[in-house]
């Protein structure tokens, strides 16, 4: 079975966002796999070991991300791809997939739900409409047997149980796997793992981001004291007026 | 020429997510001078039109493929440049395909109106609530999802007759439902106003009783950390946080909840925040409004007695 793992470079999720004019501070910001993108990764090196075949990861982004490639291939991928450029939106980012999936034979292409940084939640649906191949998003649970997967999806409020046929594209979550640490033998060898540097095809980028800025602080917690609940009904009622 | 709004029906009524999306749709089809458009997709006779022209029915709509297929001929018919959907679950997946089909810009978790003049232009949250970014549609199609309680609803308007349309889209046969569980009767928690969410500091899952009971006085959905879906207490589909659902009410009360920074970004855009806790220096109470320092078993079920 042939597997394509998407994955982002985003900050740790502990990272403090902040902007100087209109980039991101990177100092002192851990960067990291994006941790849907990591369930992904997990479930797809597990799937290859009970099915055989090869994960190939690809990220679409600058050198800067290739640490954190690296990283996947010392969890246990078997090759990845970088498509050099600048990931500057949904659509963009769909495309350059798209375009270098499309006569790979790739039998599950598996993203993450989301990328933690632009949240947008739009690519796998979108290199899915491009490449024709259906899409499933977000997976809990997913199990392949012969030319199917059986999936476990959410829906709001609830799952659903779903069955399709490969190949397809998948957005992932937890509790698909669990994520995966490098062993020491794994970092080893990620170092001769092939990781080719291939250029952006042209695209449309359609939308443009600018003027970033942080949430405005809360104006301070007002304290109840315990035993005093009345209170806090109270200033809900009258003051917050939200009840 | 309009702007589309695609509204879902829960329980026979247009859900609250979507009454946003059409009240939004509607200024802004004002706005622009265009006519504002409702599509559904379920069986429904007549809806409020928070200020829409129509509301249409579209024949097919079972799976995302098939909704994305009908709302493209309907954008096609009614030379439609923008479509608004609510930010659910499915109509995200909705809005992926449909931007393809149209050939549009597309941005999800819109708060906030447009700006129009020159450029389009709208505001949304990024790195999971951590920051705001403005984004420029350049596309002569738009499609955009609506992050809940981010507009309002207004009035809700003369109720308007549902006209039938043909577009239909087919689901895409290569995909099998085989099964589905669904909470009955509870508030969803992407829809909900009020929020109860608790996390490690309750020990168990058999601590559950007072949460909603809260929750049931005050008609909130319930939430949870995501320590405690991981271990089996709660569904998975009540987590927030970052790498949960992402939730915007008017009041979020948090019991014996740290309020990691993962787990504030889920919740930071909620209107009003009030913290219970044990622990004087739990991070969360620099993201409360309102505090108590105390012990839940002692003070949820006190509560509860006040908001009766
Ligand atoms: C990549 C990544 C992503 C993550 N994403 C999320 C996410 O989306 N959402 C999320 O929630 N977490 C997330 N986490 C986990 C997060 O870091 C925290 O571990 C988690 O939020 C802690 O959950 P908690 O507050 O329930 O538990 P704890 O941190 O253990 O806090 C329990 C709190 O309860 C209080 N308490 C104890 N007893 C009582 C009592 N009797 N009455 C009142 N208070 C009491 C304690 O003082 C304490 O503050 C993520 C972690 C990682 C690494
Ligand atoms: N720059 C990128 N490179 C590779 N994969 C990406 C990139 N951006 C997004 N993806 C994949 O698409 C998923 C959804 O991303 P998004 O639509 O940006 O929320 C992510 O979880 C990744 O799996």
């Amino acid at each position: 079975m042939k597997i394509l793992v998407c994955i982002t470079h985003v900050p740790d999720t502990t990272s403090k966002i902040s902007f100087s004019g209109d980039a991101l501070n990177k100092d002192g910001l851990q960067f990291i796999i994006g941790p849907y993108d990591d369930y992904a990764l997990a479930r797809a090196i597990e799937l290859k070991e009970q099915h055989g075949g090869t994960v190939t990861v690809l990220n679409v982004g600058t050198a800067e991300t290739d640490q954190i490639i690296r990283k996947a291939l010392a969890i246990g991928a078997d090759d990845a791809v970088r498509i050099d450029a600048e990931p500057t939106g949904s659509f963009f980012v769909a495309k350059q997939i798209a375009e270098y999936a499309k006569d790979k034979g790739f039998d599950l292409i598996l993203m993450g739900r989301e990328s933690i940084d632009f949240n947008g939640g739009l690519v796998h649906g979108m290199v899915g409409e491009l490449l024709g191949l259906p899409v499933v998003t977000p997976v809990m649970r997913m199990d392949v047997d012969g030319g199917k997967a059986k999936m476990e999806k959410e829906i709001d409020g609830g799952k659903q149980q779903v069955e399709a046929e490969l190949p397809l594209v998948a957005g992932c979550q937890e509790p698909i796997a669990e994520w995966k640490i490098p062993s020491m033998r794994g970092i080893m060898s990620a170092r001769s793992k092939p990781l080719e540097v291939i250029p952006p095809v042209g695209v449309d980028t359609k939308v443009a981001f600018s003027a970033f800025e942080e949430p405005a602080p809360r104006k301070g917690c007002t304290f109840v004291d315990a035993g005093n609940e009345k209170e806090l009904v109270d200033l809900l009622r009258n003051e917050a007026k939200v009840i | 020429m309009a702007v589309i709004a695609f509204l879902e029906i829960e329980g026979g009524e247009l859900k609250k997510s979507s009454q946003e999306v059409a009240a939004y749709a509607s200024a802004l089809a004002k706005q622009v001078g265009e006519e504002g458009v409702g599509v559904v997709a379920e069986d429904v006779s007549s809806v409020p039109s928070f200020g829409l022209s129509k509301v249409v029915k579209v024949s097919s709509c079972t799976d995302a493929k098939a909704c994305a297929e009908a709302l493209a001929k309907i954008a096609e018919e009614q030379s439609a440049s923008l479509v608004v959907l609510p930010h659910s679950t499915f109509a995200e997946s909705v809005s992926a395909i449909l931007s393809i089909k149209l050939e549009a810009s597309a941005v999800t978790n819109v708060i906030g109106f447009p700006e129009t003049a020159g450029s389009f232009v709208v505001k949304k949250g990024i790195y999971s609530g951590k920051a705001f970014t403005k984004v420029t549609l350049n596309g002569a199609k738009k499609v955009l999802t609506l992050k809940k309680n981010s507009f309002g609803v207004g009035e809700a308007g003369a109720d308007l007759t549902v006209e039938a349309n043909g577009a239909t889209g087919s689901a895409d046969s290569r995909i099998t439902v085989t099964g589905e569980e669904k909470a009955q009767g509870d508030i969803l928690l992407p829809e909900a106003d009020l929020v109860v969410s608790a996390g490690r500091g309750l020990k168990g899952p058999e601590n559950w009783g007072m949460v909603e009971d809260l929750a049931k006085v005050l008609g909130a959905a319930t939430a949870c950390s995501k320590p405690v879906s991981d271990a089996d207490w709660r569904p998975h589909h009540e987590h927030v946080g970052q790498t949960g659902v992402k939730i915007s009410p008017n009041l979020y009360i948090a019991i014996g909840i740290s309020g990691s920074i993962q787990h504030l970004a889920g919740v930071s855009s909620s209107k009003t925040i009030v913290v219970i806790n044990t622990d004087p220096e739990a991070p969360f109470f620099k993201a409360a409004d309102y505090g108590i320092i105390g012990d839940a078993f002692e003070v949820v079920p006190r509560l509860v007695e006040a908001l009766k």
